[in-house]
This record gives C-alpha cells, structure tokens and sequence, in this order.
C-alpha cells in the first residue's frame, strides 16, 4: 500500500483518537480527553455511545493500508469503508442534535428526548476528510479517472463541498418555507405567504396601495437592464468603433465599480440630490426650488443601478462588438450596401444575442442587489430588503424570509436559465483562429453622434459622482458647509500614541482589520478551488461532471440575500454550526465568488492545447505534477484575475454578509452601512473613499507580484496548434 | 537500467464514446524494433488507436500489452511509451532544453543529470546551441525536433508518432520523415505512427495497418498493400487505384479469365471465387494510344487534361464498360488533346482482382 494512503489513514485515526471532536468556544484543556473538548475516542468510552461504530472503519482502513496489498479487492474495501464512514458520520450527526433527537420519528422509536450533541469541530472535520479521500483513493486504485488519485480525491472535496455549501442551504430554505416556525409540515401556510398580496398585489395599478415587492422588484430589473444595456452598447461602439481619444477613460470607467462598494453609489447620490444634499441646495439656493424626497425609491434605486450595472453591460458589449468579423461588413460593402445599411442588416443582428446576453446580466444583477435599494428604498420595497427585514426587523419570520426568498431565488433562477438555455447555444462570435485582415467599419455618422449624446453626460456624471465622495470626504457637511476638515478620517482612522505605544483608536480599524483578514484568507481559497473545478470540468471526464458544473454555476445566481437567509438556516445549527465567527464569512465568500474563477480557468484552458497535458502525462507526470508545473504557469492571467476579483468582492459584499457578521467580526461594509443608518455620512463617505483607494493599491500590488505571463511564447504555439492538419 | 525496445499487442480492443465505436475490435502485434504505420482517411480510428497505446484513452473492451506485459489498465503515467503529439504540445513557458528535461525531472531526477540527459538528446537531433530558445523561436522543423527529443529522453520502448509531419511545408516533410526513420533504424526503436498519407506511410514502414471505419481493413509490408490489396477500399486508398466491375469466370491454376468490356484477360485470381468482382488498375498502368483499328483494346474518349510538370494526368470516358478511368502518361512533349479519341490497354501483370464487397 503506497505512502499517502497510509498518512491518511494514520491522520484519520490520530484524529479520532486525540483530537476535540466538537467545536466549542474556549478550550477545556482541564478535562481532556473527556469533557468539551474531549475527543472522539475518549467520549465514545463515556457515554457518547454513538461515535463508537466509526471505530471501525477508521480502523479498518488504517488495517488494509499497512497490511494489505495494493489490489483491486483491497481498493474495494478501502472505498466501502471510507464511504460508509462518512455516510455514518453525517446520519449520526444531523440524526442527533443539541436538544436530542433531530426528528420526531426517532423519539418515538428510541424515546425522547435522546442524546444530544453540538456541533462539529476540528476532529470530526479531520476525521470526515480523511475518510473521503481513503474513499476516493480506492475507487482511483479500481481505475476511475484513469487511475488518478489526485484527480478523484479532488472531484470527492470540491463535489462535498459544493454540496454542503451549495445545495443543502438551498434545501434548508426549502425546508424551512414548507414548515411553520415550530417545524411543522405547513404547506397551507406556504401557499397563504407566496401569495401574499404584499408580494404579489397589483393594487398599484389602479392608483391604490402599493404594488407587491415582486413586481416592483421585477419592473426595477427590467428598466435598469434596459438602460444599462442601452449605455453599454453606447460605450461599447465607441470604444470600439470610433478614434475617440480618451478611451482609456471609458476603460477607467469599467474598473470603479468593481472596487466601488455596491452601496456607496447610492450614498453619493444621497449626497447630491437628497433633502440637504449638493445639488438640492444649489438648485433651492439659486433657482428657489424646494428640496423634495425624489431621490428615495424607484428613481434613486434605478439611476445607482445603472451606474453601477452599465458598466458589466459595456464589458460584455466591447466583446461582442469586437467579436464581430469585420470581413462580413467589408462583404457588405463589396455587395454596395450603405454604410447604415450595413448596420442595421449586418452588425445589429449580429449584435443581438450579446444585447440580450447583456440585458440579462443587469436583469439579475439588479434582482440579486442589496445595497442600493437599502440605502435609497425609501418606501419602495424591493425583494433583497424585504427578505433582510423579515430577518432583522422588528417582526423577525424565519419562515416568511425563506418564502420571499423562494420568490427571488426563482427570479434569478428564470434570469439565469434564459440566458444559459437560449443564448449559450446562439452566440455570433465570428472570432476564428484565423488572422482577420479586414478593418471595422466606422459608425454612420447620426448613429455616432447618438451614441456620444448618450454616452459623454453619462461619464461626467459617474466622475462627479465619484468627485463627491472624495470631495465629500474632506469637507464639513456636503451642501450645507464646504470648510475642508480631515474629522471624518479622524474619526474612522485615528491612531494615537499613549502611554502603551501606538493605539489604533479610530472607530474603523476593528472592522476593516477583520475586512482585510478574511478577503485575505478568502481570496486564496477562492482562486484554488475556482481553478480546480476549472480544471475538472474543462479536462476531465467522469461522471457527475454536469452537476458540479451546474452546482458551480448555482451559487453566482442564488442572490446573495438569499444566500446570507440560508447560511442563518442552515450553519446556526449542529452539526454544522458555524455563525458568528470567520470561518463563514470566509465560507460564504469562497462559494459566492469561486464561479468568477471557474470561468476565468475555464476560458484560459480552452486555449491552452490539450496536447500540453497529454504531453505531459506520456513524460510520466502524473495530474497533480501536471497541474502544478504545466498548468498553473500557464493559467497566471486567470490566476490573477480570480486572486483580484476574490479579494475586491470579499471586501466590497454586503447582501450576503449583513446576515452574517458577528460584534467579532464586523466588516468594513456593514459598518458603513450602519454609520448611513445612523446619519454620519461624513465617516460613511471617509471610510468608502478610503476603501476604494486602498483596493486600488491591492489590484496594483496583485498584479505586480503574480506578474504578466509571458505571452509572446504562448500564442506562437497557439497558432501551431490551430493549424489545420 | 537499459530497456530494450518492446512489442505491442491489442486483442480485441473496442473504444466507445456513448453511442460511438472509434476502434472496433481490433488486433494486431508490433515486433519490437519495427516501425508500423497506421493509415487511413479521417476518422478512420487510427489516432484513438495510438492514444490507447499511449494510454490516453482507456479500452472499453479487451487488452493491451506492451513488451508482454499487460497495460490495459495502466495510466499514461505508467507506461513506459512515448509520444511526438500533432501540434507537437511544446510547453510554451519552458526553454526547449527545459521541455526536454521535464520527463527526467518529474520522474525524480536531479536538475544537474536531466539537463545532461537532455543535452543528450538535442544533440542526437541536432540542436545544441538552440537550447536556450522558448520554442515558438524555433522554425516548425525545429520545434519538431524538440518534441522528438522530448519523446526519447526517457529512452521509452514504444515512441508513438502523431501525424508529426502534417505542420511542416511538403520539402521539409521528406527529409524529417527521413530523419525519423534514420532514428528509428539506428536506435532499433519500436515505433507506432499515424498518418493520412499513402506516400508517407509507403516510404518509412516496415508494415503498414490500413484503417477504417475503426477496424483494421489489411496488414502489410507496403509491397503487399501496394500490389495484393485485400479489398476495394485498400485498392482505392493506396494509389488511387481505379475500379472496374468484372466478371471472374473459372478458376485455372493460380489463373482466371475477366472479361472488361469486350476484351478477355488472364490475371492472378487470388483466392477470388467466379462470378462478380472488381479490378483494381493503377494510373500509371494504364497505356493510351491514339484510336487504331487494333482489335482487343478497349476505345475511350479524353474528357480531362492536365499538365502536371513531369507527367500528364487524364480522365478517360469509357463506352463499354460506362465508367470513367483516372490515368497518368509520362510523355508530356506530345500530350492528348481533350476530345481525342483514344484507345487503352492494361499490362496483365499491373491487375489485381479484388473482391466485390
């Protein structure tokens, strides 16, 4: 039996015998083995009879791994023992819980109330791994994946974790919507809360009470998609199809938002347009007219998500419109076709399928939006902010949150599934390996001038928007009192030298220290697991490979409210029970943001020829060799791009954390938003403008330290590969 | 620890993918030593053939071994074979003496001996000095060169080759199949080889294995395929080699009667039984000569000419039988003009009798 396998199994058994199996807050160092911190073993022997039967296994497995020999009988026993371990493992643990018994059935077969325990700890996380890959291992050794151990012990953890961290806190939010709040099966009240007219009312149409929040939701998404995809294209043709000359602002333009927390956009309109704000005073003081509330609902909501969404519009606009092959409109043109001909009967249908993909990406961006809506709603209910005061307001209903969220989660889904079903399939990307000689056409002339008219107010208005935050962060109170004064900074970021050093007294650091840790920890492990099931699903073939790929794809279009609803159902309870600390918040934001990366490894191994790996492998390297060598050096751009866009939405989220910070461990967003709540916009804005700088810095500092592959190499040898045989 | 070079041995060997059979059924043996090709149009399974061997796909159905020893299960990892890929998969961020010693270094080799047995091997090649270029600074000879180097480096006792002339320009093609096999001889490597190419294959094998439809349609020296092709579609893929429906009457000795056209012949029967068949005539063995009165011969009309450089390439309709011939004439001082009319005769000895189905 080879080397790995038997560290593993030691590791399983050392664990078991030695470690704490259960989490508990301080270490009960005084009692161990047994007590709180007891482990497995020692607590088996006293009383916790039902960790006894994962002796064997354990044992079992550790027996063939020094013993036996490494054959496809012992592979056999080595899998069914890993695997019924572990199967044991999670019946007893969600079958027993803190207040015994976990369902009614088993009290009335073993008498209630039963054992209980808490949650699961360092032990039983070992313990539970170690069993899985001696699983994994086995069925390798019978030959899945061609023999591969790395190969089946990576699709083992990535396919559990996605299952534990994806899927069952779905299926927690539909438990939880079936039954009442004391647990019982409740379908009628399931169907009195779906139905609700707060949800689904049209009373707003006849001039009444307000409509439902999921028709405002929708009617939002649908306006904002539509202008964002309208300004979009309008950057997109520019960018592309004129000489203008300051292109690299519109590039400029693209990256804010992604380092802009999704709240501050709303905050600076606050700042402009609310009842004491910029240009409300300016237009009162200079024109008399009255500052009103305009800005809190619909509208406000509509222009920050714009201004926040246009941007995604244009990213996937600009590669439309490069993507399509100028040697059809100069076919066009050979043909006497006008040039606005040309475009509308060849460019624009081209165009189309990108336009809708587009549309969509704002439509369930601006669904799954938290931040704005919270911070501009006003009266005007949208789902997120629904869904987040059914948890925390005044009148919390557990039950209520898990059916509204339902209700978006099939919104997005819908959102999601047309754009996957209908678009993925009917994609015009004319972009063949082959060197294009031809030169785009120029855009009419009436069509460039629209697109200018649109365009060059839009980026003055984002510029001021961002100016205000700045401006606003260095003045006494926009609107109102311009004397420049570095207060708000002192109050978020001062720093004091006592008499015990230096002390970081500013009322920022605590959660922006936390902020940093965790996207610092997050942004690691969202990239390694991104790239992995990358790597899985773009060069493996096993089965299951539709599902991981559908489970990764799940948790970008579960919003992230609804994610922050299902973590609280599902982890606030043994055996998993992890609320209130980091390690979900670090959870949360591997399995929220780890699509970005299976898309980036993705794209980036789809130009990487397979040959490579195969190459490779003939030379004796083994997958993880492979990997390691071969395919990481080659993947760095997509590397880079994951480790940014990990690390920027790990400190820029608030849908799914509001719900999950702990007085521990605050984030940086939450604790801005909750200055906004209690007015202090000055420290609000401070502290968001010092956030964006200082994320500027981390994108210059990733990028400088991963570095630039080297290219010209690599598409040499893509030009090879293409080469028709 | 010196290997020698191994045999390779499938038994029945199926490959599916779903509802698809790439190779069906197949066997055959390579001796250690020998160079066989496998050839065959496209997706005729040849390429899915090499990459069992390689064990980069796995057989759905029966075993293969390598030097005796069976490999059916064993991963790409594990077998003691190499392979000279298509695109030839250089790594790109890798210096080319770099790529060479990756197979020692990842077989656990120190950084000081795979770079030696690396240098060995570019040399063998003819490339030292370049080893300090990336790769794609390389011409496609050289680039080739490098990926055969890498193949030897573990000195494997099977080197496969992946159509590893197809990215080259045609002059160059000659002079590496060439070298390859120049290689293959000095070394006394066993070597398994794909190509779509009857010339190529025809000019370095020691045997050849036809494909298609993903099963083997004859092994052979390239004589055998060449002059005693088994089947119409061997007869039509080696030498472009027209079809013409015949009727085989009685057996005589080694002997039969076919009637074409009009005319009587005595040709070889090769085990084919009377009654319906085809006669498989090479271009080049077809004679054209204006129309005369010469009884026996069979007339024909020029409907296609072509100049060629060194010889002329005609199409000839047929009245009796109704089909159409594809021959080759070296005299291009004189050449037929389209229109003529022309009578043709076969050498006996250039027919092969194939078999109707």
């Amino acid at each position: 039996m080879n080397r790995v396998t038997r560290l593993i199994a030691l590791a399983g058994v050392g664990a078991y015998v030695l470690l704490p199996w259960y989490s508990s807050g301080e270490p009960a160092l005084a009692s161990y083995p047994f007590g709180a911190s007891g482990s497995a073993l020692a607590l088996a022997v006293s009383g916790a009879w039902w960790l006894l039967p994962l002796a064997l296994p354990l044992y079992a497995c550790l027996h063939i791994a020094w013993r036996g020999t490494w054959n496809e009988r012992n592979a056999d026993w080595l899998s069914l023992c890993g695997f019924s371990g572990l199967a044991y493992l999670l019946v007893e643990g969600f079958a027993i819980g803190l207040h015994g018994w976990n369902a009614e059935w088993l009290g009335s077969v073993f008498g209630a109330p039963g054992p209980s325990q808490p949650g699961m700890g360092i032990g039983a996380l070992i313990v539970a791994t170690t069993l899985l890959l001696l699983g994994c291992r086995g069925l390798a050794r019978k030959g899945w994946c061609r023999g591969d151990a790395f190969i089946v012990c990576a699709i083992g953890v990535i396919g559990v974790l996605l299952a534990a961290f994806v899927f069952f806190p779905v299926v927690k939010i539909l438990a939880s919507a079936f039954t009442d709040n004391e647990g019982h099966a409740a379908f009628a009240s399931f169907l009195a809360k779906i139905t609700d007219r707060s949800v689904w009312g049209l009373g707003c149409l006849g001039g009444g009470i307000a409509c439902g929040v999921a028709w405002n939701t929708i009617l939002l998404a649908i306006l904002t998609g539509l202008a964002s995809t309208v300004l979009g294209l309008a950057f997109a043709l520019i960018a592309v199809r004129t000489s203008f000359r300051f292109k690299a602002l519109l590039r400029a333009m693209t990256v804010l938002p992604i380092i802009t927390p999704p709240f501050v956009i709303g905050l600076a309109l606050i700042l402009m347009f609310g009842r004491s704000g910029a240009v409300s005073a300016f237009l009162f003081r200079g024109f008399g007219i009255p500052p009103s509330r305009w800005i809190y609902g619909l509208s406000g909501i509509f222009i920050a998500q714009v201004l926040a969404f246009a941007p995604i519009a244009f990213l996937v606009l600009v590669g439309v419109v490069q993507g399509i092959s100028p040697t059809l409109e100069e076919a066009a043109q050979t043909l006497r076709a006008k040039r606005f001909t040309i475009f509308r009967t060849v460019t624009w249908p081209l165009m189309r399928p990108g336009l809708a993909n587009a549309f969509l990406l704002c439509l369930i961006e601006s669904m799954a939006d938290f931040g704005n809506p919270l911070v501009l709603g006003g009266n005007f209910e949208v789902l997120s902010t629904k869904i987040f005061f059914a948890v925390v307001g005044a009148a919390t209903d557990q039950g209520r949150a898990a059916v509204l969220s339902l209700v978006l989660l099939f919104l997005t889904l819908a959102g999601f599934a047309a754009q996957q079903l209908w678009l993925g399939k009917k994609s015009y990307t004319t972009v063949t390996g082959k060197g294009d000689a031809g030169l785009s056409l120029p855009l009419p002339n009436s069509l460039r001038c629209a697109c200018y008219a649109l365009a060059l107010p839009w980026v003055l208005f984002t510029f001021a928007i961002y100016a205000i935050i700045f401006v606003g962060s260095f003045v006494k109170a926009v609107g109102r009192d311009y004397t420049p004064t570095l207060a708000s900074y002192a109050i978020a970021f001062r720093v004091e030298h006592t008499n015990f050093g230096w002390f970081f007294s500013g009322s920022a650091w605590p959660s922006l220290v936390a902020t940093v840790e965790i996207a610092l920890i997050a942004a690691p492990l969202t990239a390694a697991i991104g790239l992995l099931t990358a790597y899985l699903l773009a060069r493996q073939d096993f089965y299951g490979r539709k599902a991981l790929d559908f489970a990764a794809m799940l948790s970008f279009a579960i919003p992230g409210t609804v994610v922050g609803v299902s973590y609280i159902l599902a982890f606030n309870v043994p055996p998993i029970e992890i609320t209130g600390g980091a390690l979900i918040l670090v959870i949360c934001f591997v399995f929220r943001n780890m699509p970005v990366g299976v898309r980036a490894g993705m794209a980036a191994l789809s130009q990487i020829d397979k040959s490579l790996d195969e190459a490779s492998l003939t030379l004796g390297a083994r997958s993880f060799t492979t990997v390691a060598r071969i395919m990481i050096p080659l993947m760095r751009p997509a590397l880079v791009a994951s480790l940014i866009y990990a690390f920027v939405r790990a400190m820029t989220a608030v849908s799914a954390v509001i719900f999950l910070v702990s007085a521990q461990y605050n984030m940086a967003t939450t604790y801005i938003i909750g200055r906004v709540d209690a007015g202090e916009y000055g420290v609000a804005i401070a502290y968001s403008a010092a956030l964006i700088v200082f994320m500027l810095a981390v994108i210059l500092l990733i990028e400088a330290l991963v570095g630039e592959r080297r290219l010209g190499r690599r598409t040499a040898i893509a030009n090879i590969a293409a080469a028709p045989a | 620890m010196k290997k020698g070079p191994a045999s390779v041995e499938f038994k029945n060997v199926v490959k599916r993918y779903g509802a698809v059979t790439a190779v069906n059924d197949v066997s055959f043996a390579i001796a250690p030593g020998e160079l066989v090709t496998f050839l065959g149009p496209s997706g005729c399974g040849k390429t899915t053939t090499l990459r069992l061997i390689a064990g980069l796909e796995m057989a759905s159905e029966g075993r293969i071994a390598i030097g005796g020893k069976d490999v059916t299960g064993l991963s790409a990892a594990d077998r003691d074979v190499s392979m000279v890929f298509q695109s030839y998969a250089l790594f790109p961020h890798m210096s080319v003496v770099e790529n060479v010693a990756y197979g020692p270094s990842v077989q656990g080799a120190g950084k000081a001996r795979a770079r030696e047995m690396a240098m060995d091997k570019l040399s063998l090649v003819g490339l030292e000095g370049l080893e300090n270029r990336a790769p794609s600074e390389l011409s496609g000879g050289q680039q080739q060169r490098v990926a055969v180097a890498r193949a030897l480096v573990l000195e494997p006792q099977v080197l496969l080759f992946d159509e590893p002339l197809s990215n080259l320009d045609a002059k160059l093609r000659r002079r590496v199949r060439e070298e390859i096999r120049e290689l293959q001889l000095s070394l006394g490597l066993t070597v398994a080889y794909v190509t779509h190419d009857q010339e190529e294959a025809l000019a370095v094998s020691d045997r050849i294995i036809v494909m298609s439809n993903a099963s083997i349609a004859q092994i052979g020296s390239p004589r055998e395929l060449y002059d005693a092709p088994s089947s119409r579609f061997v007869a039509d893929f080696m030498g472009d080699a027209n079809l013409i429906p015949v009727e085989v009457g009685a057996h005589d000795g080694a002997f039969a009667k076919i009637l074409i056209g009009r005319r009587e012949m005595r040709v070889a029967h090769r085990g084919i039984p009377p009654g319906s068949a085809y006669v498989a005539v090479r271009p080049h063995q077809i004679a054209i000569e204006a129309r005369s009165a010469t009884g026996g011969s069979l007339e024909g009309l020029i409907s296609k000419a072509a100049y060629v450089g060194d010889h002329m390439e005609y199409r000839i309709t047929l009245a009796v039988p109704k089909l159409e011939l594809f021959a080759t004439a070296p005299d291009v001082v004189s050449p037929l003009e389209k229109g003529s009319e022309v009578a043709i005769s076969f050498d006996p000895a250039g027919l092969v009798l194939v078999s109707g189905d």
